[in-house]
């Protein structure tokens, strides 16, 4: 820990900065309430009575805002002053600034008719503001609540570290209890504990306040009481002998397996239907990653090859096909499946294989909407069906059971056979010759080249083997929704695995399956909803922001590979490294 | 003059005989359809015509005239966003992908100034005058966009691998759309309808123009002429192009780098606001959505064109937007492909892919810094 110089003065503060952070929090106020989120996430509810999903997606941004205000950076080598009032006065006065945003839009929107062009300067978004009760009301109430939010932001920095770590984790608690209310209630339902459920949630939805305040107090508490156990468990886990480390891997894995085969059995209908989607997206963003996360492609036209799978199943199954319809079973129909999306893999993938990067991105993206007119024109229809689709994709039978769309368990029980292929065959080809031929054409495809790796041919096997895992999951998809149309195939499909893939973390197994999970799980993919399904059109905003958020802030994703991540952070590295002393004359040449 | 040397001793691959194979069918479907379309033309009865397509009827020649104009028309729209791909590809060697929604912007802020002009009746009374004015509006805003676009996503960015920048770019595009689409709402606007006078059909060399396209060409013709002036003539364009040829060496010589590129970037934002203005005027709708397709099928003139060589997107633009036009009729229908007015757009990604096949600089040539051609 390093020393701290006494807390400075409450009047020397950095102006500038304040006034800067105020704006931006202002500006984002506004244009949150402008595109109508408060007033269309009004009906989700969070604490009964008190707060909805609406208010939430307002009231977060003064907190942060009055947290990174106060935020410094801690240097080597030079003393921070201690955190003191004078920080909760800069954090207070960037939240007030950022009300005053809110409330000079009420004052507008109540003066002034701009409803022709901007959809939501209505009298319900007046009211949201001002919590309908005048607008007087709504003037001073933004200002008070925006330098309340923006003291609290601050304050995560003047209190001790370990109160505020409780404080953080009591909130992020209960929002995930309030955002995962369908899940938790679904799961609970499952396992009889339907007591919980009542006492935690109101009736009509959203926590009750007493459950509310039970749950800070009690997640605060064993926050308080379990600090540094945690950290001693991976310490103790270190320590391991690798044998030893390797059983416990293996014991984990097992557990995790185990559970994750018996989950649905205690979901709903609801859960299970959600559980399948976020398996066809992990299955889209595990072919996705051996693409753009080890070799290094960026292909904006993927979702191509899941229409193909889709395309290739509903025409080999389905009785309604209109050109032919051999109605195979489906175990067969995979395999062809499989050559044909090689077969399409190689043919999409050989004349763009040469190309510079981002050419290739745009020729890709331009492929796979080809492919999504050409299943859509009526040249091709007597084949396809056109915008008719192909309907009637019969379920898949498995001798003992049938997976159908009508019973999404079984759907999830064999999203999750192909799942556990896709992450053998990545978890393989990462180690294999193959793997690292593609990382190091990711890295430098000179060098690469120059070290004897034909990176024409490894190149084209990553498109292939990625054109597998998708046209899997289109299979997959067919078979459970039953019917295929081109508008299931847009190019919006492949920007949201391609967001998945980042966010995730490029080139993990982990990572990717953890982004579809948070992101297809809560958000929603393209057309399926999420637990937060009021999002509804907001989600794409959502999508968007976080993909430019994570290119900025994190383009490693959230669980990093670490090659990866100092391929993104090498001079930081290397800088780290000069700090230390323990620089050699080669890596400087690096940096030069 | 070493790429040369390095193809020539590549040892030949089944990818590049499937390539010469994809080459040679490419070709061959094009004289087979551009031939039964000129037998076709000649007479609608003959054999060769009839074999694939047993309808033909042939075309008109105002007909493949009207086709025509329509395409150098719609191209000079796509040559005018072209410009700004073209510019900031030059200057710092990636796709902005959000280019389209620059686009886009100048079309919705030119759709909420003339209903609110129409409404206010000036825009039947003064015409010229509340053009004018819209026109000044949308470069503004595309302009702040392009700009604030660069300092917010891209600055930060400029040293990081290639690829970064341009997923950062989808994400911001994918951003913008969507918050069109919260702020505005999910209809269809239209602009409200061009006075008589303009619209009525001209002569022109026994062409017959709308009068809406002969404006689409003029103010193209006329911004065009003042980026070439600035880019050419001014010391501003010579910092560009110096900027582009080689930024440290650019800095040395005392141009200052960060400005330069914020310039490239209002300027592109800028001719993309006029393309979104006649956009608007010519297609008289807009919707959140109307930045992506011609947004894609920009950058493709911008490669047809060559990248970084401002002339060349122009007639890059043109061309494809003669081919989008033309083809279908001229080409695939003839091969007798029904319905050949849904496959435009295949028809222009399919440009993209022939003409990075056989010339990846583009027709007139990429003028590009070392490092990017890479």
């Amino acid at each position: 820990m390093n020393e701290l110089a006494p807390p400075r003065q409450i009047l020397d503060q950095d102006w500038r900065r304040i006034l800067q952070f105020g704006s931006l929090c202002a500006l984002t106020l506004v244009f949150i309430a402008l595109i109508g989120m408060p007033v269309q996430l009004d009906t989700r509810i969070l604490i009964r009575r008190h707060l909805s999903l609406g208010y939430l997606s307002l009231i977060w941004i003064p907190m942060i805002m009055g947290y990174l205000v106060s935020k410094e950076l801690v240097l080597e080598g030079i003393i921070s002053a201690k955190k003191g009032p004078r920080d909760l006065l800069a954090g207070a006065l960037t939240g007030m600034i950022g009300g005053a945003g809110l409330s000079l839009l009420a004052v507008l929107i109540n003066n002034f008719d701009l409803r022709d062009p901007l959809l939501n300067w209505s009298p319900q978004t007046l009211e949201q503001l001002n919590f309908g009760n005048g607008i007087g009301f709504g003037i001073g109430i933004w200002l008070l609540i925006g330098g309340a939010l923006g003291i609290f932001g601050s304050a995560l920095h003047v209190l001790p570290a370990l109160t505020a770590k409780a404080v953080g984790v009591a909130l992020m608690t209960v929002a995930l209890v309030s955002i995962l209310e369908t899940a938790i209630t679904d799961l609970l339902e499952g396992f009889r504990l339907t007591f919980i459920t009542d006492s935690l949630y109101a009736k009509r939805g959203g926590l009750s306040v007493v459950s509310t305040i039970v749950l800070v107090v009690f997640v605060a508490l064993v926050t308080v009481l379990a600090a540094g156990q945690g950290d001693a468990l991976r310490v103790k886990y270190d320590a391991l002998d690798a044998p030893r480390r390797k059983s416990a891997n293996l014991t984990m894995s097992f557990a995790g397996v185990i559970a994750l085969l018996l989950l649905p059995l205690f979901l709903g209908k609801i859960m299970n239907e959600l559980l399948a989607n976020v398996g066809l997206f992990v299955l889209l963003a595990l072919g996705l990653n051996i693409v753009v996360g080890l070799a290094g492609i960026l292909d904006l036209g993927y979702v191509a090859f899941f229409a193909v799978g889709g395309y290739t199943t509903a025409v080999l199954t389905s009785p309604n096909s209109p050109w032919i319809s051999p109605e195979l079973h489906f175990g067969i129909v995979i395999l062809i499946v499989i050559v044909i999306a090689a077969m399409i893999g190689l043919a999409v993938g050989a004349p763009v294989i040469r190309m510079r990067g981002d050419y290739l991105a745009i020729v890709t993206l331009g492929f796979g909407e080809i492919i999504r007119l050409l299943f859509l024109s009526d040249w091709l229809s007597p084949y396809f069906g056109g915008a008719q689709g192909i309907t009637n994709i019969p379920p898949v039978d498995l001798g003992f059971a049938e997976v159908k769309g009508s019973d999404p368990r079984s759907v999830f029980y064999l999203v999750l056979f192909f799942c556990a292929i896709a992450i053998y065959i990545s978890w393989r080809l990462q180690g294999s010759r193959l793997g690292r031929a593609w990382m190091a054409i990711r890295e430098d495809e000179k060098v690469a080249e120059a070290m004897g790796i034909n990176t024409v041919n490894a190149k084209l096997m990553a498109f292939v083997v990625g054109a597998i895992l998708a046209s899997f999951s289109g299979a997959v998809f067919a078979a459970k929704v039953g019917s295929i149309f081109p508008s299931s195939f847009l190019i919006l499909v492949s920007i949201i695995i391609l967001v998945v893939v980042i966010v995730g973390g490029m080139g993990n197994i982990t990572g990717v399956i953890v982004g579809a999970v948070v992101l297809i799980g809560v958000l929603g993919g393209p057309k399926q909803p999420g637990l937060l399904q009021e999002l509804g059109t907001f989600k794409l905003l959502i999508y968007g922001a976080l993909l430019v958020f994570m290119m900025l802030k994190r383009p490693e994703g959230l669980v990093p590979n670490a090659r990866r991540s100092h391929e993104l952070h090498q001079e930081e590295f290397l800088q780290d490294a000069w700090l230390k002393g323990i620089v050699d004359d080669d890596d400087e040449e690096v940096t030069a | 003059m070493t790429a040369v040397g390095v193809r020539s001793t590549r040892r030949v691959s089944w990818v590049d005989r499937f390539l010469t194979t994809l080459r040679i069918v490419l070709i061959a479907l094009i004289v087979v359809g551009l031939l039964a379309f000129i037998a076709q033309q000649i007479d609608n009865d003959n054999a060769f015509a009839r074999r694939r397509n047993p309808g033909a009827t042939g075309l008109t020649a105002a007909q493949v005239k009207g086709l025509f104009v329509t395409g150098v028309a719609q191209g000079a729209m796509y040559g005018l966003i072209a410009l700004g791909y073209s510019m900031v590809y030059g200057v710092l060697g990636f796709i902005n992908f959000a280019h389209g929604e620059v686009f886009m912007l100048g079309t919705m802020s030119g759709f909420i100034a003339s209903t609110k002009l129409s409404d206010a009746g000036y825009w039947e009374s003064n015409f010229i005058g509340s053009f004018l004015l819209i026109i000044l509006i949308a470069i503004l805003v595309s302009t702040a966009t392009a700009v604030v676009m660069e300092r917010v996503a891209y600055r930060p960015l400029r040293d990081s691998p290639r690829l970064i920048p341009l997923i950062t770019s989808i994400g911001v595009s994918f951003f913008i759309q969507n918050a069109v689409l919260g702020l505005f709402g999910p209809n269809s606007k239209s602009y409200p309808q061009l006075p008589e006078w303009l619209a009525k059909n001209r002569t022109i060399l026994t062409f017959d123009i709308p009068g809406t396209k002969i404006m689409v060409l003029v103010v193209a013709a006329v911004s065009m002429a003042g980026l070439w002036w600035v880019v050419e003539r001014t010391k501003t364009g010579k910092a560009m192009r110096a900027v582009a040829e080689d930024k440290e060496i650019a800095a040395l010589m005392g141009i200052n780098v960060d400005r330069t590129i914020v310039l490239t970037f209002a300027i592109g934002g800028a001719m993309a606001g006029i393309g979104g203005i006649l956009w608007g005027l010519s297609f008289r709708s807009v919707t959140h959505l109307t930045g992506f397709l011609p947004g894609i099928k920009a950058f493709t003139a911008a490669v047809v064109g060559g990248v970084g060589n401002l002339g060349g997107s122009m007639a890059g633009g043109v061309a494809l937007g003669t081919a989008e036009s033309l083809g279908p009729q001229v080409i695939l229908e003839p091969l007798g492909v029904k319905g050949v007015s849904q496959l435009r757009d295949a028809v222009a990604f399919t440009a993209l892919v022939v003409v990075l096949l056989f010339k990846p600089a583009g027709l007139f040539g990429e003028r590009l810094s070392e490092d990017d051609r890479a």
